[in-house]
């Protein structure tokens, strides 16, 4: 059964900082392993050893934003390696969803893939959704794909998502490998007409 | 939106059919996979009772694990064995052709697939690794994926995707002497930064990059991505054929006529319409370095470090971070700057025309490796390590009092046991200076061509390699 994801709402965390790349979110060494179990209590694992050194405390580390649902980032998050360990963390910790001004590709395509919507709002708004974040933690934030708004209690912020990744959230269709295979026959055909795949023949 | 480019006629060319979301199903006509990025690909597809209906399509190899120095089995890291046992299990059970070490075509997925031929012009390249890019510099779409797409790609030889835009990155002008492929990628993504390609496909155009040879070009189209941009191109022409021609897995006989024609037909029109154009003129390139913790932190080895005032308002605290982390000041000269390890290598830089070059740098120079330095050089595939050694290059670099390596992407992302420690310095000729992304949590990158990391080493800092080279 396709699962449809329209609407989200949970609690909000806000990860500050522009180009956070894929070995911040999840460092290489953890990479050596053969399936994703317990990559969530690894996501950030350095920034937040770090800040924790310099007596700071990483959102994730954060009393008051354990439990949020939905991550709030800056510019190009996820840039970097195509690591979906990366996404696959970030989920494991308990994120449902992403917003922020821009994503790499590779990551936002992980996340589709793995039916984690991305929205994206402008350089201001992700940073006022952060601030209404940080000033009350339990404020209920909601992503909604059909208006395409982030909302955060009573403010409403307009958001961005590609017509085709929309689409395929709305309609169950994010998990696109049912209907690739369906295309059996078509992809057949195209193999054929590819000059390459016939060996020049 | 662009027109009559090869991304244009690649893209549709192996356009299946649109899909119910809008997005369109495109098939892969090569599909490279490795250790880490597979072996859940494979335990979903089992999960799920499907099947690999193209096996001939995919090609494995074993590089970001491996260790370069002890390469017996089995490997002291169990983590490490056990995703070496995964794929070749998985391979077996599917029917995929897998390159393991001692087999003399094992080495890093991006430096193997063009060496025996498998990468050809006009065709879709897809791999679970964000470097996948570096085929384009034959005029394939090439690019980087996640496990998940993995999955799909072996279950269906497809994906799901969305029509990129086309930016053409356009050079002109001859490279002044010790101006490599690697200053011109890390000089265009310092002007473009490293999101400003999000959302494109770069083409790589101009005088300068036809003067390149195709190692060249794989430098450049590698790290595309570095510049947000998921593949890279640059058209196929003489050069890319030659390098082609009898290659294991190239096209021969009477095939060669028709591939050629096919390649050549794949090329940009020379009325093509781009959504985007930049130009930049080679002669303003100068041996570049980065100084801080994205690949877009780059500066002539001339300059000093920028101020956060030369970057846009936005992002200001990463270049504070970055300050902070490299620990380093703005107007500070780069040149100078103590290093503690020397790299070698990688996908970007670990072919043998980087090996020959930093060779040349390293007798021309006549000293020894820095005592506070440790340096070493891995080749990037089985197949350069016998070929340099054929050439005595080992020979050099041991004289010099660098270490020769097996294949492998060693300390490029330190999943294996070539790490930094604590806070140490590197000279790297790799293609990320992220934060960590040596192997030590807080360990400092400095990305640069292969010729400046040989004169770093010799110097034990940042030095300018066009002082050797007059």
């Amino acid at each position: 059964m396709p699962i449809i994801i329209k609407t989200i709402t949970g609690r909000g965390v806000p990860v500050r900082g522009n180009d956070i790349d894929t070995d911040r979110i999840i460092p290489a060494r953890f990479l050596r392993c053969v399936t994703f179990d317990g990559l969530g209590a690894h996501a950030f694992e350095d920034d937040r050893k770090q800040l924790t050194a310099q007596g700071k405390t990483h959102p994730f580390d954060e009393a008051r934003f354990q439990g949020a649902k939905v991550l709030v980032a800056n510019s190009n998050f996820g840039c970097g390696s195509s690591r979906e360990h990366a996404p696959q963390a970030i989920a494991k910790w308990g994120i449902t969803a992403i917003v922020a001004v821009s994503y790499s590709e590779i990551f936002y395509g992980n996340c589709i893939a793995m039916g984690v919507p991305c929205l994206k709002v402008s350089v201001a708004d992700s940073d006022a959704i952060q601030s209404l974040i940080e000033a009350d933690p339990k404020v209920e934030v909601t992503i909604d794909l059909e208006a395409l708004q982030v909302r955060v209690g009573a403010k409403t912020f307009v958001a961005q998502m590609a017509d085709g990744p929309r689409k395929q959230f709305v309609t169950g269709a994010w998990d696109a490998t049912g209907e690739l295979i369906e295309g059996a026959a078509a992809v057949k055909a195209a193999a054929g007409r590819l000059p390459y795949v016939t060996n020049f023949a | 939106m662009s027109k009559g480019t090869l991304f244009d006629k690649v893209w549709d060319l192996h356009t299946v059919r649109p899909l119910s979301s809008g997005q369109t199903q495109l098939f892969i006509g090569l599909h490279l996979i490795h250790e880490v990025t597979s072996p859940q690909a494979f335990a979903m597809l089992r999960e799920r009772g499907l099947k690999v209906p193209y096996p001939e399509r995919t090609v494995a190899t074993v590089d970001h694990i491996v260790p370069t120095e002890d390469q017996a089995r089995p490997y002291a890291d169990t983590q490490a064995e056990e995703m070496m046992v995964h794929i070749a299990r998985n391979c077996k059970e599917f029917g995929i052709r897998l390159y393991e070490p001692g087999s003399g075509k094992q080495g890093v997925v991006h430096i193997i697939a063009p060496e025996q031929g498998l990468t050809q012009p006009g065709m879709t390249v897809a791999c679970g690794d964000s470097h996948t890019a570096t085929h384009g510099a034959f005029g394939a779409i090439a690019f980087g994926i996640g496990t998940s797409q993995v999955r799909d790609v072996l279950a269906t030889q497809t994906l799901s995707l969305g029509r990129m835009k086309v930016r053409k990155v356009q050079v002109d002008g001859k490279l002044n002497p010790g101006v490599y492929a690697k200053d011109v990628i890390l000089h265009i993504l310092r002007k473009l930064s490293a999101k400003g390609g999000t959302g494109f496909a770069y083409e790589f155009a101009g005088s300068t990059f036809a003067a390149m040879t195709m190692e060249e070009r794989m430098t450049i189209c590698n790290m595309a991505i570095e510049g947000g941009a998921r593949c890279g191109y640059i058209n196929p022409d003489e050069t890319t054929f030659a390098y082609l021609k009898g290659r294991e897995h190239a096209p021969s006989g009477a095939n060669w006529d028709k591939a050629v024609a096919y390649w050549k037909s794949i090329a940009s029109d020379t009325d093509a319409v781009y959504d985007d154009v930049k130009a930049f003129r080679a002669e303003d390139i100068a041996p570049t370095v980065t100084w801080g913790i994205s690949p877009d932190h780059g500066v002539g080895v001339g300059e000093s470090i920028p101020a956060k005032e030369s970057f846009t308002q936005d992002d200001w605290a990463t270049v504070e971070e970055a300050y902070q982390y490299m620990d380093v000041k703005a107007g500070q000269p780069i040149a100078g700057m103590k290093i503690d390890v020397a790299f070698i290598g990688s996908c970007t830089n670990g072919r043998i025309s980087d090996l020959r070059e930093a060779a040349k740098v390293i007798t021309a120079h006549g000293g020894q490796v820095a005592s506070h330095v440790k340096a070493f050089i891995v080749p990037g595939s089985e197949a350069v390590k016998k070929v340099a050694e054929a050439e005595g290059l080992d020979k050099v670099f041991l004289k010099h009092g660098f270490e020769w390596r097996e294949a492998g992407c060693s300390m490029c992302l330190a999943m294996n046991p070539d790490k930094l420690q604590g806070r140490q310095v590197s000279a790297s000729s790799s293609n990320r200076n992220f934060k960590g992304r040596q192997g030590s949590p807080s360990g400092r990158t400095l990305l640069m061509s292969p010729a400046m990391v040989a004169i770093a080493a010799l110097e034990g800092k940042v030095a300018d390699v066009r002082t050797v080279l007059k």
